[in-house]
């Protein structure tokens, strides 16, 4: 495992009018490493997810992507750098089929304005997608639309548009946000797969769900980087165990 | 496969249209054939020949705003100045300076593009209301330079002496277009390739984006695709259409009204498109017919034919939202 940040943020802030989202925010995540980034309701986690998967510029501060300084790049330009994004809140083409969502991400790397051959004619995009929606388990569901998927179906179909791109980095936001106790567990055992071929940022406000898979963990609070470290240094960090209060960490 | 379908649209949708479904289905599935099909006989249908041109060449231009309307989702109010400047492309070089129609009318369609190309770089930067704001005060830019420039378009009066009284095909065949009918054929020939050309469009990866883009842009914007570069060349596309449009247009008539222009004009091919239904291939020309027929059909008894065509058109848009073929293609789910 290298050790070269992939993706690293330099006193990041976001300001929405007067209210201040995020301040001074210097971390680095390091590749192939699964980090996740924790903390209390409107700790400033979207905000930072958004920062970092360029949804947004911050307001402050640069943001590094193998070195390089990505500050400002337009959204859709980030899956072809190799960040890919799944949304906290679902966000599909809903009227589209399962694998036409998926195939319509993979085509994105390859034809874009392209308005003379077929779209059957890129078949290997077609065969990609297929075999993304195997890995997530959505292969009988293929050609069925998204609206009509189950919520924690959509939540995977999600995952197998983010990775259409073959990104380096896969930026995760609640994942499993509104999932059962199982279809969480399940997820989280199918992003610790997808951890062995690219580096995964996860945002998650249920610290317990992220404690035994991550690499290391981000806590922020009230904007500010409160704690950095593996696991076991977060679980015994004071200020971490205040700000979680009441809860068993 | 064709049994497959329809035994299970047997079992989910038994209604009176039923017994139509397949054929509907092949219609839906052979769409450039069964618009060409119908196309042919329509000079035959129409009260006289001039009109069947009209509605051919009106549902071609309608059939080019609905790439941007229908397809991209966005709202032109400016497509007047793509349609006018594709006539007043084609008409000038012919009236004015003497060109054979066969330069004249990919000029047309070259300066209609170029329009297009300029129109849609500053609309295709915002949306929805503003969208269509620019695009019509751009589109009225148009008119004013248009009415202005009396030496070369004839202003108001409108472009006069655009003749081409007959065409000869490399010298083997001489067709006389003061016929109506063999103009209404020799149109069609262009209308056929323009209708081949959009279906390949559709069916093209960049007809995929399209679909992903009026789904949900946010989406498309993540999986990689730039937002405001694809309506761009979706609008740049449609301008081609109507360009192409608006100079088989001036060919028509022999002359270029100003109106032609105005966003009146604008205004009637969104009404075509929405009769007919929106993003649907055939639609764009049910709507022209229709439009074009009630026009002709109730000027003979009332001066007031656009309340009458406006009563109906709000009928319509508050009971079949989808338009005409739009509707009948839903009830029949293909």
């Amino acid at each position: 495992m290298s050790t070269t940040p992939v993706i690293a943020t330099e006193g990041v802030g976001k300001r929405f009018g007067g209210f201040r989202a995020l301040s001074d925010v210097t971390v680095a995540f390091y590749s192939g490493r699964l980090t996740s980034i924790i903390g209390p309701n409107g700790a400033g986690k979207s905000t930072f997810f958004n920062v970092l998967s360029g949804a947004f510029p911050p307001s402050e501060g640069r943001v590094l992507f193998e070195g390089r300084d990505i500050t400002g790049t337009p959204q859709h330009v980030f899956p072809h750098l190799g960040i890919a994004k799944s949304f906290q809140i679902t966000n599909l083409f809903p009227q589209l089929t399962a694998l036409e969502n998926v195939r319509l991400a993979a085509q994105a790397m390859k034809s874009r304005f392209d308005i003379w051959t077929k779209r059957e004619t890129l078949s290997e995009l077609k065969e990609k997608a297929e075999d993304l929606l195997n890995r997530v388990g959505l292969s009988k569901r293929r050609n069925d639309l998204a609206a009509n998927l189950a919520h924690g179906e959509q939540r995977s179909l999600e995952i197998a548009v983010a990775l259409a791109s073959d990104p380096k980095v896969l930026l995760l936001d609640e994942p499993t946000a509104g999932m059962s106790p199982e279809e969480a567990r399940a997820m989280m055992d199918l992003i610790l797969k997808l951890n062995e071929q690219c580096s995964v940022i996860l945002v998650e406000h249920r610290m317990k769900l992220v404690m035994g898979i991550s690499d290391r963990i981000i806590v922020l609070h009230h904007g500010q980087l409160l704690a950095e470290g593996t696991p076991d240094e977060i679980r015994n960090h004071d200020e971490v165990r205040r700000v979680y209060l009441g809860q068993s960490v | 496969m064709a049994t497959d379908s329809t035994a299970v649209g047997a079992i989910r949708n038994r209604g009176p249209l039923e017994g139509v479904r397949p054929a509907f289905d092949l219609i839906a599935r052979q769409r450039v054939l069964f618009t060409i099909l119908f196309l042919v006989v329509l000079p035959w249908l129409a009260p006289y020949k001039a009109l069947a041109v009209n509605i051919l060449i009106f549902g071609l231009f309608a059939m080019g705003f609905n790439l941007v309307y229908g397809y991209a989702g966005m709202l032109s109010f400016g497509h007047a100045a793509l349609f006018g400047l594709g006539a007043y492309g084609c008409g000038v070089p012919i009236a004015k300076f003497g060109f054979p129609w066969y330069v004249a009318l990919p000029l047309g369609v070259l300066i209609a593009t170029t329009a297009g190309v300029v129109i849609g770089w500053f609309a295709t930067r915002s949306r929805g209301i503003y969208f269509a704001m620019v695009t019509l005060a751009l589109s009225q830019v148009v008119y004013y330079v248009v009415y202005q420039s009396i030496w070369l378009t004839g202003g108001e009066d409108g472009l006069r002496g655009v003749s081409v009284p007959s065409i000869s095909l490399f010298g083997i065949a001489e067709f006389n277009l003061l016929d109506p009918t063999t103009k209404y054929y020799l149109i069609l020939i262009i209308i056929i390739l323009a209708l081949w050309i959009f279906s390949r469009i559709l069916a093209s990866p960049f007809g995929a984006i399209l679909e992903g883009l009026r789904e949900n842009e946010k989406r498309a914007a993540a999986c990689g695709y730039d937002v405001n570069r694809t309506r761009w060349f979706a609008f740049v596309l449609s301008s081609v259409f109507s360009g192409l449009a608006g100079a088989l247009y001036a060919i028509h008539l022999s002359v270029v009204p100003i109106e032609t222009l105005h966003y009146f004009t604008s205004a009637v091919v969104l009404m075509m498109t929405l009769l007919g239904g929106m993003g649907t291939f055939f639609g764009p020309f049910v709507g022209a017919l229709v439009y074009l027929l009630l026009q002709d059909v109730v000027s003979v008894i009332t001066v007031h034919w656009q309340l009458v065509v406006g009563c109906l058109f709000v009928l319509l848009i508050l009971f079949f939202p989808r338009g005409i073929w739009g509707s009948l293609m839903h009830w029949l789910r293909i």
